[in-house]
């Protein structure tokens, strides 16, 4: 008997799984080379599925501010902001992100898990309800969990199920808050925000939206769905993060709220942890400043998710409802999923094998995620390594390539 | 209770595609073969059945039908959890 016995349900499900002859959850590069490439067991292999949406992780000024700070300011803070203080630089990405939203106040945390604990449990509390999306980031249930408001669950992307909930709720004292992400992390789709910002002003909730996957990707000028729905004025909260678009780690939240900083002194997540180092804050600096200034990023980076949902959807694939730089390819069962996953990686194509219970509605997904670093040729060079594991499978028959309008 | 407990009969049939026997102390997860999918499924068949929401907390408390059916009985009368 081991105390971690309690857990053999899983070690059940991880071990069936590596009787394939392989280890989705702990792939192991040799090297990193690019924001696009890397070594895998000696061989070079095109990165597909690391959330590197404007591939500005090896961006040569991202670098070396970076360098510059850690060499001028030290290689991290030692510990929370209350008590070591806070630096030049937590006021200046927090001053640069207000400013890019146009809002008042912004607040940085260590990740974005830890900005999803620290704002959920800060917002609401005892007698307070907290509406999620039921497809929400693991992050969001757990912040849920920290706080003591009663949570529910809504149907994925229903605006009328969340309205009927909210409106279970008449009468009964206590604030509400609406989660829903901008763009959800498994099948790339995105919340139907302007009839979730409608049910939020009708019901007098309070409206927060995660745009982890969407900053830098979403929007005229990157700011995500809320600034693409045209629905910024109604959402009171913006949670994102700084490890995808921005390259680097971190999180944070945006808002007009009044009294917003009295977060810093009752968020634990954000009081009781070591804050962002130097190094990392300045390439997240100057990344946000390549998002604003650097458009072509994002159309880059949309050309490249286009060229691949299509391409994937006309071979017969089953993709995600939208493109978006989320595609995600549904596969029938989980064996052929990680049959299909082990030979692509074979082939030279990393991406990521997402199954129940990380995925909706028990799926199993080959998830990718593109990036505006990849080149056209890479895209192309990844279709085809989808479409010679898919005939070589039996999976890409006539039949699925004739639906699909390929032949 | 009678009404109750065949009315989630009912629900459980229809999430399942098989008829089900049930009794207080079945439980829902080891008796009656359901998956973390069809739980939430289930519940939220329940809960438009009732015109109730069932908050996550509840949910994680509720082992058996009785359980169940003690909870619906609670949030229909609009006893705090």
């Amino acid at each position: 008997m081991s105390i971690l016995d309690k857990h053999s349900a899983y070690r059940h499900a991880y071990d069936t799984l590596l009787q394939h002859g392989v280890d989705p959850l702990n792939v192991r590069f040799d090297s990193v080379l690019s924001p696009t490439e890397g070594m895998l067991n000696g061989r070079r292999t095109i990165l597909l599925g690391t959330n590197n949406y404007l591939g500005l992780t090896f961006d040569p000024d991202c670098i070396e501010k970076s360098v510059e700070a850690t060499r001028s300011q030290g290689t991290g803070t030692t510990g929370s902001r209350v008590a070591n203080g806070t630096y030049d630089s937590h006021t200046r990405l927090e001053h640069e992100l207000a400013d890019f939203y146009g809002r008042k106040h912004a607040m940085v945390f260590s990740t974005g898990y830890q900005a999803n604990l620290g704002v959920l449990s800060a917002l609401v509390g005892r007698g307070d309800h907290l509406m999620l999306d039921a497809d929400s980031h693991a992050s969001i249930y757990d912040g849920s969990r920290l706080g003591m408001a009663e949570v529910i669950r809504f149907r994925h992307n229903n605006p009328d199920d969340l309205h009927k909930r909210l409106r279970r709720l008449e009468g009964m004292p206590g604030h509400r808050l609406i989660v829903v992400e901008g763009i959800y992390s498994m099948l790339g789709d995105t919340a139907p925000l302007k009839e979730i910002a409608a049910v939020k002003r009708e019901t007098g909730a309070y409206l927060l939206v995660d745009e982890a996957h969407s900053l830098g990707v979403l929007g005229e000028t990157g700011r995500g769905l809320a600034e693409k729905a045209g629905v910024e004025a109604d959402v009171d909260f913006i949670v994102g993060t700084f490890s995808k678009s921005l390259g680097s780690v971190g999180g944070f939240c945006v808002s007009d709220s009044p009294d917003f900083d009295i977060m810093r002194i009752v968020s634990r997540p954000y009081m009781f942890t070591a804050s962002l180092p130097p190094g990392v804050m300045a390439s997240t600096l100057e990344a946000l400043h390549k998002l604003r200034t650097e458009p072509k990023l994002r159309s880059d980076l949309m050309r490249n998710a286009h060229r691949l949902y299509d391409g994937l959807a006309a071979m017969g694939f089953e993709t995600g409802p939208e493109a978006n730089p989320i595609v995600a390819v549904a596969m029938p069962d989980q064996d052929l999923a990680v049959v299909f996953w082990k030979m692509l990686l074979e082939s030279g194509l990393y991406l990521n094998l997402a199954l129940p219970p990380a995925t909706p509605t028990n799926v199993r997904l080959l998830r990718t995620s593109v990036s505006a670093a990849h080149t056209i040729e890479q895209i192309d060079t990844a279709l085809a390594i989808f479409e010679d594991v898919g005939r070589r499978l039996g999976f890409l028959t006539d039949e699925r390539r004739r639906a699909a309008g390929a032949l | 209770m009678g009404p109750l407990r065949s009315d989630i009969a009912d629900i459980f049939e229809q999430v399942l595609g098989h008829p089900v026997q049930i009794a207080d102390n079945t439980n829902i997860v080891e008796d009656l073969g359901m998956d973390s999918l069809g739980v939430m499924n289930f519940v939220m068949a329940i809960e438009d059945f009732y015109d109730i929401s069932i908050p996550l907390d509840r949910i994680a408390q509720i082992i058996t039908v009785g359980d169940l059916i003690h909870a619906v009985e609670d949030l229909r009368s609009g006893t705090p959890s």
